[in-house]
């Protein structure tokens, strides 16, 4: 047998890519059921108030119409309180309970589900059901003075109202050199391409979910809470998730609706959200306004950081970011200071959205950076280097591992950054004004607990079995690899399944965890199951094996290796008479997260094109180079950071939902509106990896990439446009308008 | 979305029937329409399917120099027939800045024609809309309304025709074919489009059951194929509607400027014409200063409808560049992305 001496770090093709480009992959809603009927979501009008009646006898006499579901009939629900509740749900309030009361909380609260023998029937008679409201006051605009502090579960979640070290507000006085600015993000939706869609169904007290979630097992938890029923009772499968960017971490309201009307149809029943209630039935990420005031002395040494951000939650629970880590690491500063406030809004919930927190501290920190340099009159790059951060100052401990100036250095050189004329509006191409721009880029790494199991075949093919999610990145391919890799065998020879709460625990699919936690859990299992082959080898009275036994064993080449050559699993699966052997492995985080800190980095360089008449921008090119530890598929590692660039693109000059204050609903609800990146959009996307292994963190070496490609896209984006334009623009997106009339 | 019936005619006269009944509407690729219904903005209680009538498809040359484009040519069968694009140009450079090409492939004349606005309180039925329900209020005039009217809008209505193909069209003197009951009759494109006034509701001279059964270009038109661009300013590079455009095209000889025809799109409730601009422009010698005064003129009347004065500004600076690209001749091949400033090059004057 041929087997490639690596399977980690080879640029494996999707081994879900046939299946999916086939349409053999199936996503939640394409379960089909026998007798599943179709559900179709009524959602509020009003953002703040009652519902004074809901008239619904024309949609129950409505042709095939099974069941119409109020808050005036729906079956009470214990909602049992969490012990803890998850770290993606929101860390202070409590969650939407559906059906439950008759006040509304948000514009586009679900108020009432109707379920019909077709999804035509069940959306005509959702037409046909009257809600009168009375009206109340509530906050639909975004205004700092109301700005609170989270609570204490946001806090102790990382989330903290005030940090400080040294006196930032002092050395900001007496530097040499200050800048003092603010920056609007505005609310943004993931848009995956899937949209959300449950498919419940109920046999006796047990429930099988078919649902887009990045965490079966968290989905399992949660519904079993929210009915009161043991979670054992619950089978959450989602074997393939259609892009989520964070949309699908938590379990929304909507599951919870479509478990009860399955429940009161008794019959299967299918809920898929339309894209406009994508918006309001599923969560986003918050509009942010940030004050950043940057000191240095004339050389450009940081002397003071003080960044404020101000976030938009809900009224009913408190979602709150990690916007403001980045100011207390990314850079070396004795004086620093932080602080974060909430803005409630009646407002569905906000959530997770790719590089949460972060992608949001860095537009402003980094644009900030951007100005100190200019002011300094400095090289954005250099400013960089002088202020680097040997440690994380914040925690007070050495990173496990960082390769960020090897990130600059070889972007830099990629990019041609040294081609850069230093004033604005100093370079043209073609009628256009040309402009370049960089930023640093950060995510911290996590790591969380997981298992896995590993099943040797007779035929000697494995099969790796975790309750984790794919939802697009490429974790089939590169759980593969690391199963490959561990047990000797080539890639064709492993199989993955995902997405399955009868497999081992998983943690959430978020936050680029996975590899590092999943990752190293498949590695275990993996060589658990070598262990107890070797015991069962060691044990074996066959006298085949009796050549086998001597020494630690060595697997290789798809079998274990003797003096006389290699004995293939098959083989050794055949004399030792089993048809399979399982093994399970877990791990979890260890000391490290205690003696280090750990994060991946980056640097990224942009290039615009801006129309001087019409103030449109194009991004020819983006170059980024990237630490990520230990590069498991630089296939998809790549795809990671390429889609992160566009996200990036879509941050800084388009995305944004158009917030009517009078009525508390995003007015762009629909993919024709709300404008992400389009393929003509993008241009030249540059992606290099540096070398590092970071096996401090975990014994893969690997740290996340996923959250990192956006980190730090859009400041360089911005910074560029200033460069080409010598206007700075700090309400993003950068629309053609603003610079226009700016 | 409702019940509705659905019917297919085989002709254009048991359309013309079909339609005249209340509740009727006429369904040609329904890229538009079932995107509609969908979502609870149009409740036809009868869908008469034109799509399949034989004899709507075709692109003729006329006696007279002239085309007739058919009401079911496909968008894209259109702006990709040689000799059409060859002689309206900018009428093809328009057409693919449209949409996307899955869009383009189904997409018909008379639909394009006939597409309604994107308003995004149109699309929202839990808003007031005077086009949706006529007297309801238009929660579009204190809202979300960057993208909204800077030409011939009323309090009644602030929104913008989003057709791309109707802004050539109106420049070159298009004249629709429609019929009806009564017969056949045709007006120019340029009257086709109604402004909102007080009835923003009606948005064509189209009675009940009337059907557009062609489009028709004259020789004259045709004359303007050497100047003659289409410049679409959107969001993103592709697959957006115009925020601003402009069909600009020059009969240029001798160094002066003959004759020119100039149409604006995302600006208002119909395609907008610019004669006095393109009075201005007749006799004058191609260049800056000529394009920025007609540019001037054709927004004189402009006003901001909302947050939208950008536009005014943006608008003159489309008309100055569009008339400055058509005067330097119509490009022997369509740009990668037609209608694109990105393909057409930058400021020609910073
Ligand atoms: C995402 C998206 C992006 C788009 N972007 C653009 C863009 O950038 N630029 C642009 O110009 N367009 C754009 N469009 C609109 C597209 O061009 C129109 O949807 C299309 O041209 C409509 O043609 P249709 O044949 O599908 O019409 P239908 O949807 O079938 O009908 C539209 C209307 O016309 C009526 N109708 C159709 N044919 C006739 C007839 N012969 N006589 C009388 N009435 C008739 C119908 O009753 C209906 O009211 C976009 C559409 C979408 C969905
Ligand atoms: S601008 Fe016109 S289409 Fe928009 S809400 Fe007002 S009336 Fe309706």
């Amino acid at each position: 047998m041929n087997v490639p001496l690596k399977a980690i770090g080879q640029p494996v093709s999707r081994v879900d890519g046939p299946d999916k480009v086939q349409g053999h992959a199936r996503y939640a809603a394409e379960f089909d059921q026998p007798d599943l009927m179709h559900a179709a979501m009524v959602l509020s009008t009003i953002p703040s108030g009652t519902i004074t009646a809901i008239e619904t006898k024309a949609a129950r006499s409505a042709p095939g119409v099974h069941a119409v579901i109020t808050h005036e009939n729906a079956p009470r629900l214990p909602y049992a309180p969490m012990a803890k509740r998850p770290q993606v749900d929101a860390q202070g309030g409590d969650q939407l309970k559906v059906f439950q009361d008759p006040t509304i909380r948000f514009n586009g609260q679900p108020v009432a589900v109707v379920v019909a023998e077709t999804l035509e029937q069940a959306v005509h008679a959702a037409d046909l059901v009257r809600v009168s409201y009375e009206h109340a006051d509530g906050h639909t605009t975004f205004d700092r003075a109301r700005g609170r502090a989270p609570s204490r579960g946001n806090e102790k979640a990382g989330r903290p109202a005030d940090t400080e070290i040294g006196d930032a507000d002092a050395a900001l006085k007496s530097a040499a050199v200050s800048i003092d600015a603010n920056y609007v993000q505005a609310r943004e939706h993931h848009n995956a391409i899937e949209p959300h869609a449950t498919i419940a169904a109920w046999d006796g007290d047990h429930l099988t979910l078919h649902d887009k979630t990045q965490w079966p097992d968290n989905d399992r938890d949660e519904i079993a809470h929210v009915f009161g029923i043991k979670k054992e009772n619950i089978h959450v499968v989602s074997p393939f998730v259609g892009g989520a960017f964070g949309s699908a971490l938590r379990t929304w309201p909507h599951v919870t609706v479509a478990a009860l009307a399955a429940r009161v149809v008794q019959r299967p029943v299918r809920l898929e959200l339309t894209r406009r209630q994508c918006y309001t039935s599923i969560g986003f990420r918050p509009h942010t306004e940030q004050r950043v005031a940057l000191g240095a002395a004339a050389d450009g040494t940081l002397t003071a950081i003080v960044q404020e951000a101000f976030g938009q939650t809900a009224t009913y629970e408190e979602y709150a970011e990690t916007t403001l880590d980045p100011a207390r690491n990314t850079y070396a500063c004795p004086n620093v200071r932080t602080r974060y406030r909430l803005i409630e809004m009646n407002t569905n919930s906000p959530c997770p959205m790719r590089s949460p927190g972060v992608a949001t501290g860095m537009l402003a920190l980094e644009t900030a950076m951007d100005e100190l340099a200019v002011a300094l009159r400095m090289d954005p790059l250099e400013l960089r280097l002088k202020n680097y951060a040997d440690r994380d100052q914040h925690k007070n401990l050495p990173w496990s591992s960082k390769e960020l100036r090897a990130c600059y250095r070889v972007a830099a050189e990629r990019f041609g950054w040294s081609e850069r004329t230093p004033e604005p509006r100093s370079m043209r191409r073609n009628g256009h004004l040309i402009g370049y721009g960089m930023a640093t880029a950060v995510y911290p790494s996590h790591r969380a607990k997981a298992s896995a199991a590993a099943t040797l075949l007779r035929d000697g093919t494995a099969l790796i079995r975790t309750a984790g999610s794919d939802m697009g990145p490429g974790t089939y391919t590169s759980m593969t690899q690391v199963a490959a890799e561990t047990l000797g065998l080539p890639v064709e020879r492993v199989r993955i399944e995902l997405g399955d709460t009868d497999m081992p625990y998983a943690p959430v699919h978020g936050g680029s965890i996975t590899m590092a936690s999943v990752g190293t859990a498949v590695q275990a299992a993996c060589q658990a199951l070598l262990d107890d082959l070797a015991g069962v080898v060691k044990a074996s009275p066959d006298p085949r094996l009796a050549a086998f036994k001597a020494g630690t064993p060595e697997w290789r080449d798809g079998g274990l290796a003797g003096p006389g050559g290699v004995i293939s699993f098959a083989e050794l699966m055949e004399g030792l008479g089993f048809d399979r052997i399982t093994a399970e492995g877990q791990s979890a985080p260890g000391n490290e997260s205690k003696t280090h800190s750990s994060a991946a980095f980056g640097a990224v360089f942009a290039e615009v094109e801006v129309d001087p008449d019409f103030g449109t921008v194009r991004v020819p090119r983006i170059v980024g180079a990237y630490d990520i530890g230990r590069v498991v598929n630089p296939k998809t590692a790549r795809s990671q950071c390429v889609g992160g660039m566009v996200q990036g693109v879509g941050m800084a000059l388009l995305e944004q939902a158009e917030w009517d204050e009078r009525f508390g609903r995003p007015m762009n609800g629909n993919l024709a509106e709300y404008v992400v990146p389009v393929c003509a959009d993008i241009r030249s996307l540059d992606v290099t990896f540096v070398p590092g292994e970071d096996t401090i963190f975990n014994p893969l070496g690997v740290k996340g990439v996923a959250e990192l490609g956006l980190s730090g896209v859009s400041a360089a984006i911005g910074n560029a446009v200033y460069h080409a334009t010598g206007r700075r623009v700090r309400e993003f997106p950068i629309l053609p308008e603003r610079l226009l009339m700016g | 979305m409702n019940r509705f019936d659905y019917v297919r005619p085989s002709s254009v006269s048991e359309a013309v029937a079909a339609g005249a009944e209340p509740g009727s509407a006429f369904l040609a690729a329904g890229t538009n329409l079932l995107d509609l219904m969908k979502g609870g903005i149009a409740r036809p209680t009868r869908l008469v399917d034109v799509g399949r009538i034989p004899g709507l498809d075709a692109i003729e040359t006329l006696p007279d120099g002239g085309v007739r484009i058919g009401a079911l040519v496909r968008n894209a069968d259109l702006a990709y027939h040689q000799e059409f694009a060859r002689r309206f140009p900018m009428v093809a450079e328009a057409l693919l800045s449209g949409a996307s090409a899955q869009l383009r492939n189904a997409a018909t004349t008379g639909g394009n024609l006939l597409q309604r606005t994107r308003c995004p309180y149109f699309y929202d039925t839990a808003s007031a809309c005077n086009k949706r329900e006529p007297g309801a209020g238009c929660d579009a005039l204190a809202g979300e309304n960057r993208q909204h009217a800077v030409l011939g809008w009323s309090e009644a209505c602030i929104a913008t025709n989003p057709s791309d193909f109707a802004v050539p069209l109106a420049a070159l003197d298009a004249v629709v074919e429609i019929e009806g009951r009564g017969g056949r009759r045709e007006v120019p494109l340029t009257d086709f489009h109604r402004l909102p006034g007080d009835t923003p509701q009606i948005e064509t001279v189209l009675a009940p059951g009337e059907l557009i059964v062609a489009v028709r270009l004259s020789a004259d038109a045709a004359a303007f194929a050497g100047h003659a661009r289409y410049l679409k300013v959107r969001e993103r590079t592709s697959y957006a509607f115009a925020v601003v455009s402009a069909a600009a095209a020059l009969r240029i000889a001798d160094g002066r400027i003959e004759a020119a025809r100039l149409a604006l799109g995302g600006v208002a409730l119909k395609p907008w014409r610019a004669r006095e601009a393109e009075a201005a422009l007749a006799g004058a010698s191609p260049g800056f200063e000529s394009f920025q005064e007609a540019a001037a003129l054709a927004l004189a009347e402009a006003r901001p409808s909302g947050d939208n004065a950008y536009k005014i500004e943006l608008a003159r600076r489309v008309i100055a560049r569009a008339l400055t690209l058509a005067a330097a001749g119509t490009p022997e091949r369509l740009p990668a992305l037609p209608g694109s400033p990105f393909a057409s090059g930058g400021s020609l004057h910073d």
